[in-house]
């Protein structure tokens, strides 16, 4: 308690401290990631479960015309995988904010949104590592994304766009829980229909006639579509486009509310 | 710097569409380098204030400026000026005691070489240095503290907020936070900490408010506070309570006001603790009625609230509550 106070360097704008706020808190929460082995077993242990399973348990029973099943399943998994990691966000903000943290920054002379900006950017960058690891899983059991290196990149970039729309929803979520687990009990029925009731484990025709017009139009199944497409070098029509539409629909819904349920809390 | 250090003026909060108020008009001024004492029982609304203060809230009406700044017109300001360590200690578990300091102090806005600089300082102040590489999920309750408090310190603030920091812990960590405040205060810090225990009011506080229900119901020093109650609670135990209500009767006199009878037991405030316990045996005794416990202590926070209020503090939960209170109590928004 000797030195005198020295803050605020002058020499820095305002949008720079934000955007260094933001890296400070997404820091903060990769580095706590990998240190909790439970979260990184959810991260990376379950999408290869789904994986093995469907590949080797479920995929004999399921045929797919024109494409093997491993190569039209894979680039699903990776679809699910990116918005499992997505519900993270709900967690780490209602911990955040259950265990006074959220109180603690807004009370800092820091960028508030940087909380919630931190939380999705570090969401999004652990979904880029488990998309590398996932994928590699699925060249051993068999993938082959056929399609190329960059339209590999750009399916990558769809759905780490759509993912990250969809987490200020979850963001919303985390801040509107009661608590960490409640957070996540939340965003069970809200993920699972849309994961399940899609074209991620099996086609379109093959789901029941009164399931088809959801299933095919969702945002889930159109990013899984455009994925795909891209990674298989398959045609994949304007599932790109209807992907994009989504991810900024979403976020212009989402983010506003939760920005809004973030300025309540404390 | 000028006289008060925190100036609040009339401060309504309210919650769940106005339908709950958890501060209902309380006005306040913190004199510069000293230690504030708000007390009160849980949901008074002391946490409310803290938040209001610390522009973590905003209030509802009313105005408050902390150091010459307006909380609400200058929120940015006052983020500056000010550290909070709230009801929880605020640490992220995960990360290491100077991990944890050195993101405060980046988000403190510092450069590189004086955030890691002051993250050693504290935890060598704290008396944490040696557990500086251990995740702070390794740390007891104590060390928590003191590395919450530490946390709010990073960017010496001339104003320090505190929300129940003893709360939870063992006599010896309690002693050990004091020592700080008092180390802090010495220093030229004005504190404003909110606590539930008199006797922590007591050895720190120099001026205290008493909130219940979101007002404010007593206010003064200490001293004054202890004398408008009497300074020590004589508790009187008797076999049936057909004898506490007949030794009622005959003692009644010796406590300023009338003693509180709950069953088999009899508790009365009174100015001179021996000579009125003197008073109160001999006239038991005469009587021939069997006493089977006799006490005297200082006055409790419950004390000042069954005098101030009629009410015990933690009655507070039994009256009437509004709907979604509880829930929201318990989920400390």
């Amino acid at each position: 308690m000797t030195t005198t106070a020295t803050t605020s360097s002058p020499h820095h704008s305002a949008l720079r401290w934000a955007f260094s706020d933001v890296l400070t808190l997404a820091k903060r929460n990769l580095i706590a990631l990998f240190r909790t082995p439970t979260l990184v077993v959810f991260a990376i242990i379950q999408p290869i479960m789904f994986v093995l399973l469907f590949r080797y348990v479920f995929g004999g029973a399921i045929s797919v015309k024109g494409v093997s099943y491993v190569n039209y399943l894979l680039p699903g998994i990776l679809v699910q995988t990116v918005i499992f990691g997505s519900v993270n966000t709900a967690i780490g903000l209602a911990e955040d904010l259950h265990k006074g943290l959220i109180e603690r920054f807004k009370a800092l002379p820091m960028a508030r949104m940087a909380v919630l900006g931190g939380r999705t950017v570090a969401d999004l960058l652990r979904s880029v590592v488990v998309l590398l690891i996932i994928t590699g899983v699925g060249v051993l059991v068999g993938f082959r994304p056929d399609g190329g290196i960059v339209p590999y990149i750009e399916a990558c970039l769809v759905m780490l766009v759509f993912a990250y729309c969809l987490s200020w929803g979850f963001a919303f979520v985390g801040l509107a829980a009661p608590s960490a687990e409640a957070a996540q009990a939340m965003t069970f029925p809200l993920i699972f229909p849309l994961v399940f009731a899609s074209v991620i484990f099996v086609p379109l025709y093959k789901l029941p006639w009164w399931l088809q017009g959801f299933a095919n139009n969702q945002p889930i199944s159109q990013a899984t579509y455009a994925v795909r497409g891209l990674m298989l070098g398959t045609p994949h029509g304007n599932s790109v486009w209807v992907s994009l539409a989504w991810s900024i629909g979403l976020i212009a819904l989402l983010a506003p509310l939760a920005v809004n349920r973030f300025r309540k809390a404390a | 710097m000028s006289e008060f250090a925190v100036e609040a003026t009339d401060i309504v909060r309210t919650f769940h569409d106005g339908n709950f108020r958890a501060l209902d008009g309380v006005t306040l001024r913190v004199p510069t380098g000293q230690v504030f004492g708000l007390l009160g029982p849980n949901g008074s609304g002391k946490t409310t204030m803290v938040r209001i203060l610390s522009t973590v809230l905003a209030p509802t009406s009313g105005t408050a400026i902390v150091n010459g700044l307006d909380v609400v017109k200058q929120p940015g300001r006052v983020r500056k000026v000010i550290g909070l360590a709230g009801q929880f200690a605020a640490v992220d578990e995960n990360l290491t005691g100077f991990e944890n300091l050195r993101m405060v102090s980046f988000l403190n806005h510092m450069e590189k070489s004086t955030a890691i600089r002051r993250s050693h300082e504290l935890l060598v102040d704290f008396g944490l240095d040696t557990f500086a590489n251990k995740q702070a999920k390794t740390y007891s309750g104590g060390m928590r503290r003191r590395l919450d408090l530490a946390a709010a310190l990073v960017a010496n603030p001339p104003i320090l907020f505190l929300d129940e920091p003893t709360t939870g812990l063992d006599p010896q960590s309690r002693q050990d936070l004091w020592s700080i405040i008092e180390r802090l205060v010495e220093g030229g810090t004005t504190i404003l900490l909110t606590t539930q225990y008199l006797e922590e009011a007591d050895r720190l506080c120099k001026l205290l408010v008493v909130l219940d229900h979101g007002k404010i119901i007593a206010e003064g020093t200490s001293a004054q506070l202890k004398s408008q109650l009497g300074n020590t609670v004589l508790v009187l135990t008797f076999a049936s309570t057909d004898d506490a209500q007949r030794a009622n009767d005959l003692i009644a006199g010796i406590p300023e006001k009338p003693a509180n009878v709950d069953g088999t037991v009899i508790e009365a405030t009174v100015s001179n603790g021996p000579a009125a316990a003197a008073d109160a045996l001999r006239r038991i005794d005469d009587a021939q009625i069997t006493l089977v416990g006799l006490q005297l202590r200082e006055p409790s926070l419950d004390d000042v609230f069954l005098s101030l209020t009629g009410h015990k503090a933690e009655d507070v939960d039994s009256v009437e509550v509004p709907a979604g209170r509880r829930a929201r109590r318990k989920a400390k928004v």
